[in-house]
């Protein structure tokens, strides 16, 4: 239920402002845009898809903040892991 | 109490609980429902507990017990394999091939996985009042075409016509007799600790073609049937590993349904590595917009085969030489325990259990 | 897959565990509540909890909004689809929910006409191509999913559609949250708040819960990893002393929420002045109906259904579960009467159910499956 997957919008559509169709890992289907009128939405964009709707768009500075976050916790890991194979105890 | 001690009392409490929950599963199933329903049809525990309460029950021989994909039957000093199979897919047409091509490889493939070479084909029809005669004629033509690819013949046959709105266009039913020329047993109740489980091919193409071409959820995408004969992969395999213990047809219930019945047949854990699952990223995709497990998604081309640790790479060389193998990769292990059980390893590193579903997500895929 | 799979690494998943590990206090205990079923189901699915270490427990809560829907509402709607020429139109975790009589699988199996769709939009197409039939929609879900029914009907009055309407059963989920913080029972260290329905109502509702009642909430996304960075900035608060709401969905979820949404939602649907949850009992200013003024899209208002109030079987323990309170495996009827085959309670037929989960992808435990899945 609450399944909300990211969806890559790939076309808008002319007579219906609120419609989009979305590309999921090769995948495409129509979604409704409505909830997100105020966001201007264009193709390349990426939103979260729930039941048929789009609830929210995907800020993609916010991804890459978390992303990098991830990427400096796996850093320092491996250098700590690093660290401690090559420190030696006397 | 120290919070160790607290935590060892917890894990026996759990424990018991889970080796009650074992021997409750391990009982003879009950029917408790007065009447079908589409969870009967699914391929998973529901079906499961009506072949053992109903069929079984009533036809109780040695030969059905092991409900295999066929029966292997001995017979004037030769032994041959009997199957039967009935499609109601809905659509009749999807992309990919139709009704007829599920008709004749289903059957084709639950004769080779029998070990046998397929030989001759019968073929009921029950037939909608108004059904149009050029879908019979272009699914009957696909049968043909089916057929002669296989190297199989259809030899008797049936037809019914019911009043409109009872057959929902087309049901179809084919029965199947193959040889067995091969010595040995072919049979999952083998397997044994350190086998491998291989699958010949990427997983879930077939349901969700046929999920999406039923048009109401309106998705479209590239994905389209893997319906094809596979005695000649079957041949190609069991040529290069003798060290194959069983084979199966993955079909209703996709891999993961097999995977199961490897395991309560055989009393051995089977442990299935979520990275090495052939899945092609467009069946993903609509599986995790749709919140369905790939590994229960139905195939109708791809076998999973229980082969010997040793005869692995003869198995896989043996596979990936074959058009429809190309993609074949060895998905899990066979362990001695906790046995009946089904562990995935998880992408992410963790460990689940894979069990059969109770209902079906794709009902009338095949 | 763009935006997952990076969220399920299993390395920096080790990278994290770590983490987490450092910041345990030796000797002390955590107990952390995922309120979402979704996360549940995440937790599960994915192994997590091979990642966490032993002082650390997670708590699965009320957040399954199949799971909280009383035995009565399943009759009402299998009322609905048994009335002439209804097609009563449901998600597909509904399908086995049992009701008095059985689920709406056993009604279909009787000749109702109940088919399962993945968008209200879906039944907003059964109802333009079947104009002679009513076509009802069984609306479930927390916040996140009752804009799309509000849209839906919204959508319906824009084409002029007299055949369509919804049975309003959506909740709301700061009440269920405040039941768990009300309850003597639990004592929690902090919360992983919900992902999706945070992206309509945003993370203000949620500072109470640091405020008044001193306990961390960190929004989570559904990647294992989201939920691990969760666990890990909730450690970390506690280490500081802190108790605040952080978001940790932020590529998702605005901190502000999704004015649209909730003005539809607004325009369509009230707050029902009480309702009563599965297990939690009646909860004032927890649900959503439809308003007078879209009284002919209210399934409620078009049939006359029995209301009918069902007690839970007395075996069921769906309460406790979904409180926290018992783990899924300390039910008594667990695994036994009730089954996924044959539910006793809705926490075992929900896909997000703690039950269902537990008992689908949980059911062994850790030393015994090590020596198995050692690679």
């Amino acid at each position: 239920m609450c399944l909300g997957i990211p969806g890559e919008i790939v076309e808008l559509m002319d007579d219906r402002p609120d419609l989009a169709k979305v590309d999921v890992s090769g995948v495409r289907r129509a979604i409704n845009i409505g909830l997100l009128e105020n966001e201007k939405l264009e193709p390349g964009d990426w939103v979260l898809i729930h039941v048929g709707f789009a609830l929210s768009k995907i800020d993609e500075d916010e991804a890459k903040a978390a992303l990098d976050f991830l990427e400096g916790i796996g850093q320092a890991y491996a250098d700590e892991l690093a660290a401690l194979a090559d420190s030696k105890i006397e | 109490m120290t919070s160790q001690h607290q935590q060892y009392q917890e894990l026996s409490r759990e424990e018991q609980v889970l080796a009650r929950i074992e021997k409750a599963r391990a009982r003879k199933a009950k029917l408790k429902e007065e009447r079908i329903t589409l969870s009967h049809g699914s391929g998973g525990k529901a079906t499961q507990t009506l072949i053992e309460a109903v069929f079984l029950e009533a036809f109780s021989n040695p030969l059905l017990a092991p409900l295999e994909d066929g029966a292997v039957l001995e017979a004037h000093g030769g032994r041959l394999a009997f199957t039967c199979d009935s499609y109601v897919v809905s659509p009749l047409f999807f992309p990919g091939g139709d009704i007829g091509d599920l008709a004749v490889n289903g059957t084709v493939n639950d004769l080779a996985v029998s070990g046998a070479r397929p030989l001759w084909l019968s073929a009921g029809f029950i037939l909608e009042e108004g059904f149009p005669v050029a879908d019979l004629e272009r699914i009957v033509a696909s049968m043909a075409a089916a057929a002669e690819r296989a190297g199989v013949q259809v030899v008797t046959g049936d037809t019914k016509v019911v009043q409109r709105g009872k057959a929902d266009g087309c049901y179809v039913n084919t029965a199947g007799v193959g040889v067995i020329e091969r010595p040995g047993e072919l049979g999952v109740a083998t397997a044994r600790p350190g086998d491998a489980v291989i699958v010949s091919g990427p997983i879930g193409e077939h349901g969700i073609t046929i999920m999406l071409a039923r048009g109401e959820l309106d998705i479209e995408s590239e994905v389209s049937s893997d319906t094809a004969p596979l005695n000649g992969l079957v041949e190609r395999l069991l040529d290069a590993a003798p060290g194959v213990r069983g084979l199966r047809d993955a079909t209703r219930g996709g891999v993961a349904t097999i995977c199961n019945e490897v395991a309560r047949a055989a009393g051995v854990a089977v442990v299935v590595d979520e990275d090495a699952v052939p899945v092609r990223p467009d069946v993903r995709g609509a599986c995790e917009l749709l919140g369905i497990d790939p590994l229960y998604v139905a195939c109708e081309g791809r076998l999973v085969a229980v082969v010997d640790g040793d005869q692995v790479d003869a198995a896989l060389g043996a596979l990936r030489s074959h058009p429809l193998g190309e993609g074949a990769a060895v998905i899990g292990r066979v362990r001695d325990d906790p046995p009946g059980l089904v562990l995935l390893k998880t992408s992410f590193g963790g460990t689940r259990i894979v069990d059969l579903l109770v209902g079906d997500p794709l009902p009338r895929i095949c | 897959m763009r935006f997952v799979d990076e969220f399920r690494d299993a390395e920096k998943a080790q990278a994290l565990a770590a983490q987490i590990a450092a910041l345990c206090e030796p000797g002390r205990q955590y107990k952390f509540m995922e309120v979402c079923g979704g996360h549940t189901h995440t937790i599960y699915k994915h192994g997590l909890e091979d990642y966490l270490p032993e002082s650390i427990t997670l708590v699965h809560g009320p957040g399954c909004p199949v799971c909280v829907i009383p035995m009565g509402r399943v009759d009402d709607a299998i009322f609905i689809a048994r009335q002439p020429d209804v097609i009563l139109t449901s998600f597909g975790d509904m399908m086995r929910v049992p009701g008095s009589h059985g689920a709406f699988f056993d009604a279909t199996a009787q000749g109702a006409d109940i088919r399962m769709v993945y968008s209200p939009l879906d039944s907003l197409k059964i109802a333009r191509q079947n104009p002679d039939r009513r076509v009802v929609f069984m609306a479930i879900g927390f916040e996140t999913t009752a804009p799309s029914s509000a849209m839906t009907v919204l959508r319906a009055k824009a084409e002029g559609l007299e055949n369509f309407s919804i049975f309003c059963n959506h909740v709301t989920i700061i009440p269920a949250i405040k039941a768990i913080l009300d309850s003597p029972d639990l004592r929690l260290d902090g919360f992983i708040g919900p992902g999706h329905v945070s992206t309509v109502i945003g993370c203000r509702p949620y500072e109470f819960i640091a405020g008044d009642y001193g306990k961390p909430l960190v929004c989570a996304g559904f990647e294992p990893l989201d939920l691990l960075q969760s666990i890990y900035m909730l450690m970390l608060q506690l280490k500081e002393g802190r108790s605040e709401v952080e978001n940790q969905y932020s590529r998702v979820v605005p901190w502000d929420g999704n004015p649209k949404a909730l003005q539809v939602i607004n325009e369509v649907m009230e707050l029902r002045p009480y309702f009563e949850w599965r297990g939690l009992g009646f909860i004032s200013h927890s649900a959503l109906r439809v308003r007078e003024s879209y009284a002919a899209f209210d399934a409620e208002r078009q049939f006359l259904v029995p209301g009918v109030r069902v007690a839970d079987p007395k075996a069921c323990q769906c309460g406790e579960v979904l409180k926290g309170v018992l783990k899924p495996w300390e039910c008594k009827v667990f695994g036994t009467a009730c089954t996924p085959e044959t539910p006793i309670g809705t926490c075992m037929v929900s896909p997000e159910g703690a039950c269902a989960a537990y008992y689908n992808f949980g059911r062994f435990t850790r030393e015994r499956v090590k020596e198995a899945t050692r690679t």
